[in-house]
């Protein structure tokens, strides 16, 4: 077992070619902050990004960042925040619920787990911001795609095929990422004391109106005292985030108000209050219990989330709670069994949408997909492809099986 | 054709059209299938009209099933198979081959389905960019991105093409607005991507699919995300002195922390050829001419409008106007939104280019595009889209003199050079098609286009679907999997283990 710690595109290069012509699996690592994700791993080397790292080129006024894929996402952040700019969709940091330590994580781990946070939906997932790639394929073949500017559509868009492929295709040495300015200000209002049905309802209301909401979650009973060290009390919590210019935030948190003003009794919250609680949403900190019970990431049409849930109550003790206006549902399987093909039979009878069992026992991992089993010809296709990046099989060989 | 080499006919095609346009009758029964010259003739070109070829036969599906025998009829008698839209491309994506069956989707034209609590609607392929809109605005929701041609434009043909706007900076690209597709292979297998949720499981298809301009799959149905429409929208008209100061205005609004609507800048000839069209008030004393639109509450509008006229006057703009009413604000659009047309008028012939630059380049490119501009000896006028760096020279010609065509092709190529050069790239939203096809080597080297085509492989190994387009030479899907290791001897025998 060698572990191989480039510092250069080049060496990566290199790396990769050598172990392509020994047809030696490699496991991609950055700081290792989501290896608990997927199929078990159980490669002869390993590949650290970790010191593969810089900012290469950071041009506010262009709304561009380039990094090295190995570069820290907490550094980049803090160089953005000081430019009063940031990665605008929010990725998650999946260190806590792992069982890892917080703000761990390198830049090419957002590109190659496509994370994003409760800004999804207004503002997207990595996949969304990306603008170009480099990367060493399975053959060790350097290739590049993209671009640094915002606007392009000059050839396969192969940056957004890195998005969700968890190091499976290729390493990436370089990515490219469009910026954006950070709100002025963020207010959060609550709705307390709603049932999961008249949450989506409100949530519903709330994203159809032109208020701009950013975010919209619903935390049920006993969940909510779970974030921002309780702050919120335990009674359930239908949250509303609202971000902007001072004005206007205000304006569209009082327009809300108004919409809102019969659905249950409303609170506002403001400033660090708001971001902390909006933290621990992002990083399903509910569940960051220290333990290996199951965790599903379910993603659903928005208004069909709470309906499977309660289906699947019936039927296995779970504890939910909702991000994207229910279109994010986490799950935690109280009594240890993932019921995968309970869950996934329950989601193709409710409109669709797939899960992914983000957090399990290695043994639950090793013997159940991780993620959504795919129709036949799109798995067919989806195998093709991971062929025509990487024909040996090298790049974390069946982590995505 | 002006030296555009496309791949040859094949003769065992041509000889059997009879039998094929035959079996095509029997696939799409009644008026589906077209083949006499006359009528095909409207199919001959899209919106790059340089170009004109008739098709082998024309084929217009109407249901799922049809677009799936058709192709997999083709792809098992090795045909090639051209897809079209509304035909509005300006790169060529659907210009039609001599042995190709150009498969034309504009009869797939309902909405399948409208949700306003989740935001979504679910189209067929065929259905206007427009249609969209127009089908949710009475509830006050709308489909965001707007590429100029939004009134004929087909929803599918935006995904094949990616398409932009002139709202795409706040709003995204038609990438950031689809949720999912349906489409069907060269093979006919029928293929589901994303739906009506948010993020897809396994590998985004759907990422690579939307902007592959037709080369890897047919897509046969479209859910997209609509939004509430802003409760207002105000612009500004700012004229400066240079480009440079324009440019800098344009930073410094972003750095502000302002993403505006939209934001468009035009050059001198543009805003003379557009003033004498339209009357738009626009002032000709400027080199550089900024609409800058903020859309939300109103509040936050004004807000806004009065911190970019801060920034305005501090780069030295010497015209600001501000909309006052809804009349204003169409009438500073009303020069922009005519510019095309307007300098139709001013030169028998023009070309539109779409090259996209770091926007601090912006002089360097504008001057660099005046030499061009003496050495071929032809005018040329910019718009651009300020926010995300996308210009559109638009170069002036005369068709009926002979070799100006040519004269014009060889000035855009040099233009989209230089925006490769500076940073930038070969097309922000016109696609390569045909027309940038041979440009591809500036942007990627050979590595990067043989990843491009292995991707082909994946989705139609034979390539049979809109061949000609996107690549400047179409390798063999065996040749490109072969890998290059030497005789079992290691390239790094000796890898050090750093």
């Amino acid at each position: 077992m060698t572990s191989f710690t480039p510092t250069t595109s080049d060496e990566v290069l290199s790396t990769v070619a050598w172990a392509a012509a020994e047809e030696s699996p490699l496991e991609i690592l950055g700081h290792g902050s989501k290896r608990g994700i997927g199929r078990p791993q159980q490669c002869e080397h390993t590949l650290d990004l970790s010191k593969l790292t810089g900012v290469t080129l950071y041009e506010p006024a262009e709304l561009v960042l380039s990094a090295k894929a190995g570069t820290p996402l907490a550094d980049i952040e803090t160089l953005l925040a000081e430019n009063a700019q940031q990665l605008a969709f929010e990725p998650m940091d999946y260190g806590p619920l792992l069982g890892g330590e917080p703000g761990k994580g390198t830049i090419g781990g957002v590109l190659a787990a496509n994370l994003s946070g409760p800004r999804r939906l207004k503002a997207g997932a990595a996949r969304d911001h990306i603008l170009g790639i480099n990367a060493v394929s399975g053959r060790g073949e350097a290739f590049k795609s993209g671009g640094r500017v915002v606007k392009n559509v000059t050839g396969y868009d192969l940056s957004k095929l890195m998005a969700n492929s968890w190091g499976t295709l290729a390493a990436f040495t370089d990515v490219t990422f469009k910026v954006l300015p950070a709100a002025e200000t963020e207010v959060t209002l609550a709705v307390r004391g709603l049932l999961d049905d008249a949450a989506a309802a409100a949530m519903a209301l709330a994203l159809g109106s032109s208020a701009e909401v950013s975010s919209a979650a619903h935390l049920p009973e006993r969940i909510a005292a779970r974030v921002a060290g309780g702050t919120l009390g335990s009674e359930a919590a239908t949250l509303l985030r609202v971000e902007g210019f001072g004005p206007s935030v205000a304006y569209r948190i009082a327009a809300l108000k108004t919409l809102l003003g019969k659905a249950g009794p409303l609170e506002e919250i403001s400033g660090e209050a708001s971001r902390l609680i909006w933290r621990d949403v992002r990083d399903c900190r509910p569940f960051a219990d220290g333990t290996e019970k199951p965790v599903w990431r379910v993603s659903k049409t928005p208004g069909e989330g709470h309906q499977m849930v309660l289906t699947l109550r019936m039927q296995a003790a779970v504890s939910a709670f909702y991000d994207w206006q229910g279109g994010l549902v986490w799950l935690r399987m109280e009594e240890g069994d993932p019921e995968a093909a309970l869950l996934r039979g329950l989601l193709r009878k409710h409109g669709g949408g797939h899960a992914t069992l983000v957090r399990a026992a290695p043994s639950h991992r090793a013997a159940l997909p991780v993620f959504e089993p795919q129709a036949p010809a799109l798995a067919a296709l989806s195998a093709r492809l991971k062929q025509e990046f990487d024909p040996r099989n090298i790049l974390n060989p069946g982590r995505m099986a | 054709m002006s030296g555009l080499a496309m791949p040859k006919p094949d003769d065992a095609t041509m000889r059997r059209r009879d039998e094929i346009v035959a079996d095509m009758r029997i696939i799409v029964p009644g008026e589906g299938v077209v083949d006499a010259a006359n009528s095909m003739r409207a199919f001959e070109s899209d919106g790059l009209t340089a170009y004109r070829q008739l098709p082998l036969v024309v084929v217009l599906p109407q249901t799922v099933a049809q677009v799936s025998r058709v192709l997999k009829y083709c792809n098992d008698r090795n045909i090639r198979v051209v897809p079209r839209g509304s035909g509005t491309s300006l790169s060529g994506g659907s210009l039609p081959l001599e042995d190709a069956v150009l498969l034309v989707m504009s009869r797939f034209n309902r909405i399948l389905a409208i949700d306003f609590s989740n935001r979504v609607v679910v189209a067929q392929p065929g259905v206007t960019n427009l249609g969209i809109t127009t089908a949710v605005e009475q509830e006050g929701f709308y489909y965001a991105p707007d590429p100029s041609s939004q009134i004929a434009c087909s929803i599918g043909g935006n995904v094949a093409e990616n398409s932009g706007g002139v709202h795409c900076l706040k709003y995204g690209l038609t990438a950031n607005n689809v949720l999912g597709i349906e489409m069907v292979l060269m093979n006919g297998e029928v293929v589901r991507l994303g739906g009506s949720h948010l993020d897809a499981e396994g590998y985004d298809l759907l990422g690579v699919m939307t902007g592959s301009e037709g080369l890897l799959g047919v897509v046969t149905e479209v859910t997209v995300r609509i939004l509430k429409k802003p409760e207002t929208a105000r612009a500004l008209l700012i004229g400066f002195p240079t480009s440079e100061q324009g440019g800098q205005c344009v930073a410094d609004i972003i750095g502000a922390g302002i993403i505006p609507g939209g934001m468009e800048m035009m050059d001198r000839p543009a805003i003379h050829a557009a003033e004498d069209f339209v009357h738009a008030g626009y002032p000709l004393d400027v080199e550089a001419l900024l609409i800058v639109e903020l859309d939300g509450p109103s509040v936050e509008v004004d807000h806004l409008i009065t911190a970019v006229e801060a920034i305005a006057i501090r780069n030295g703009s010497t015209t600001c106007r501000i909309s006052q009413s809804e009349q204003e604000r169409l009438s500073f659009w009303a020069g922009r939104k005519a510019a095309f047309p307007a300098v139709g008028r001013i030169s028998p012939d023009y070309y539109c280019m779409d090259g996209t630059i770091p926007r601090k380049e912006l002089p360097r490119v504008l001057a660099g595009m005046r030499e061009l501009s003496e050495t071929y000896g032809l005018g040329v006028a910019n718009v651009f889209h300020a926010g995300d760096g996308n210009l559109h020279p638009l170069i002036l010609y005369d068709a009926n003199v002979p070799g100006e065509l040519d004269k014009a092709e060889s000035f855009g190529a040099d233009i989209l050079r230089l925006c490769v050069k500076v940073g930038g790239v070969l097309t922000g939203e016109h696609g390569v098609g045909v027309e940038k096809r041979d440009l591809m080597p500036e942007m990627f080297n050979q590595i990067d286009l043989d990843q491009q085509m292995r991707v082909k492989c994946a989705f139609d190994p034979n390539h049979l679907l809109n061949p000609g387009k996107v690549f400047p030479q179409l390798r063999r899907c065996a040749e490109l999997g072969r890998m290059h290791i030497s005789g079992g001897k290691l390239p790094y025998p000796d890898i050090p283990r750093f």
